[in-house]
């Protein structure tokens, strides 16, 4: 890295200390106050949480160091393991939104009369809260009046109470999930599409190859950068997964649609108790979960620096 | 382009689009057309388990007007945009500061703080929550507004500091080295030169932290408590529990609730694409 700038020489004489060290100095004065907040409510925090998993604490009394005793519970706990496999669960089925907003994507980059309003259209559950959406699938799901008792019923199926079977409840809030997830990926996708390169696609027509064969060899590689902004925020999305669970079964029935993020909360607290220490333990293993793909971004950032440089 | 230009293809393959069309919006829209056509619906026409057909009596003024007279929906809104707005300019401002710092200025740590700031946003809530919620309680700012903007403020931070370094960044070089050579003081450029040139990244991240910021639920469940400082997804959340078949008025709160980033959006709509595809076209 290359020293900064030299201060002009004309500068005056009386200011010279400042102007020596000003352009030292100045990043430092700009950086404080974000880099001062955000230590304080995010960093510092991520070391606080994983020093409180060694401990019991009801967050009033206080505390007693149990060293790993509350990691010791975790791997017997069946909540837990529920948890994590509905966190399987939703990692694979979230990241069906990618090919989902690919496919849209494909369908609506053309250049038609209204299109752009129906992009903005389909990219619209994205901007909506997820407390929303999630209250209108839980109705969707509803056994008494649900519509999609109705289209069942239309082709003479028996009802399933998606939300009320243990074995269904995740994956229907997963879908429930995909619905602005896979707008997000459209929108990346149409960004790309909308960037990539004529001249390469024409090549590629000239010498004959269409549909799939020029979807895969010559549209999906220039597609990557947005490919890969989707799986990050799909991934991330699918591992930050609450606010749908909250809304729509409060990790039930029978805590059968928990997962890491919402047993964590449920363990330090709502009416279930206040176990800080138990709850910081299921954070830092989502916590080290997620590290592995923050480690994995900023080393693709890394590169890239490495590039411009 | 990719794919081919519908009018270069087959007529059938064009029909097939022009109809198929609509009706992939119709369908992709229904979960939000049921809401909206929920909210103007009578109670009458959810006992007797019409919720998704046209409504047989439309009561749109009388839902609209019952859901903010009989429901603290208005204190909720209010709230929202207290928390959105100071969080907007909060997040906004520091991000400008340490984006100036980072993309301008080469010094040692230069990488590593940047790098502090794309890896803490995409950590999980739950590793911040517990000691978050506890500083918020010392400082005798739990269930208050202040609280959660303050928490807001930080944690976008990350994000906005990310897209302004980045942004700052790729401004012309020659713009700051000829401002110097002018005699301008490293304030100066960052208020004349930098400043004017980010308003597109500024207008971007304002919609996107707007937008996320009025549709968190999370951390308005952990740093509040009461009404009077509930923003309204938690507020959605308790009147949903309230009315457990009152659908017609939870519905018509929804639709409340969800108003004001849609229209943001619609209105923004360049912005606010911009800023969330933003690295999607290179790297």
């Amino acid at each position: 890295m290359n020293s900064p700038s030299v201060t002009p020489s004309h500068a005056p004489p009386a200011a010279s200390w400042w102007s020596r060290h000003q352009l030292r100095i100045v990043p430092w004065l700009f950086l404080a106050p974000a880099l001062l907040m955000f230590v304080v409510y995010v960093i510092a925090p991520i070391f606080e949480s994983i020093a409180i998993s060694f401990y019991e604490w009801d967050g009033l009394s206080p505390r007693t160091f149990i060293g790993l005793a509350n990691y010791k519970e975790l791997m017997t706990d069946p909540d837990f393991h529920i948890s994590l496999k509905n966190n399987v669960i939703w990692f694979f089925g979230f990241l069906l939104s990618i090919p989902m907003g690919l496919g849209l994507a494909l369908l609506l980059n053309q250049k038609v009369f209204g299109i752009r309003m129906a992009k903005s259209l389909f990219f619209f559950p994205f901007v909506i809260s997820q407390v929303v959406i999630g209250l209108v699938f839980s109705w969707f799901y509803d056994p008494s009046n649900g519509l999609l008792l109705h289209v069942m019923d239309l082709f003479g199926m028996d009802p399933i109470a998606v939300l009320s079977d243990e074995d269904l409840v995740t994956y229907g809030i997963v879908v429930a999930g995909l619905y602005p997830q896979t707008a997000y990926c459209m929108i990346l996708y149409l960004t790309g599409l909308n960037n990539l390169r004529p001249d390469l696609i024409e090549a590629a027509r000239l010498e004959g190859a269409k549909g799939w064969t020029m979807l895969f060899k010559i549209v999906l590689p220039q597609l990557r950068p947005a490919t890969f902004i989707a799986v990050v925020v799909t991934i991330i999305g699918s591992l930050r997964s609450f606010d749908m669970i909250s809304i729509m079964t409060q990790g039930g029935p029978y805590g059968q649609s928990k997962v890491l993020a919402y047993y964590m909360y449920e363990k330090a607290l709502s009416e279930y108790g206040y176990r800080m220490g138990y709850g910081s333990a299921i954070a830092t293993v989502l916590f080290l979960l997620m590290l592995v793909y923050i480690i994995f971004i900023l080393y693709r950032v890394y590169k890239q620096e490495q590039e411009t440089e | 382009m990719f794919p081919t230009p519908i009018d270069r293809t087959a007529r059938s393959t064009q029909l097939l689009f022009r109809i198929g069309l609509p009706v992939a919006l119709f369908v992709w829209l229904l979960p939000i057309l049921a809401v909206a056509l929920t909210s103007v619906r009578g109670g009458a026409d959810l006992s007797n388990g019409n919720y998704w057909g046209l409504p047989t009596e439309w009561k749109l003024w009388e839902n609209y007007t019952a859901v903010f007279s009989n429901t603290p929906l208005f204190t909720y809104i209010l709230n929202s945009f207290l928390v959105t707005i100071p969080t907007v300019i909060g997040a906004l401002t520091l991000a400008c500061m340490a984006g100036f710092a980072l993309g301008i200025y080469r010094f040692k740590l230069n990488l590593l703080v940047f790098f502090l700031f794309v890896g803490g946003n995409f950590v999980p809530f739950q590793i911040l929550m517990i000691p978050v919620r506890d500083l918020s309680l010392n400082l005798g700012l739990y269930d208050t507004i202040t609280g959660l903007v303050l928490f807001h403020v930080a944690f976008q931070t990350g994000f906005c500091t990310f897209f302004m370094r980045n942004f700052i960044r790729d401004l012309p070089r020659e713009l700051i080295e000829a401002a110097r050579v002018e005699g301008a003081s490293e304030f100066d450029i960052f208020f004349k030169v930098v400043l004017p040139l980010v308003r597109p990244a500024v207008a971007a991240l304002s919609v996107l932290v707007f937008t996320f910021i009025w549709n968190d639920y999370f951390w308005a469940t952990v740093l509040i408590q009461g009404n009077h400082a509930m923003p309204v997804t938690g507020g959605l959340k308790s009147l949903n529990g309230m009315w457990v078949a009152q659908w017609h008025l939870v519905s018509a709160g929804s639709i409340v609730a969800a108003m004001p980033p849609v229209l943001i959006f619609f209105l923004m709509q360049k912005h606010f694409i911009a800023g969330l595809t933003f690295g999607a076209t290179k790297g």
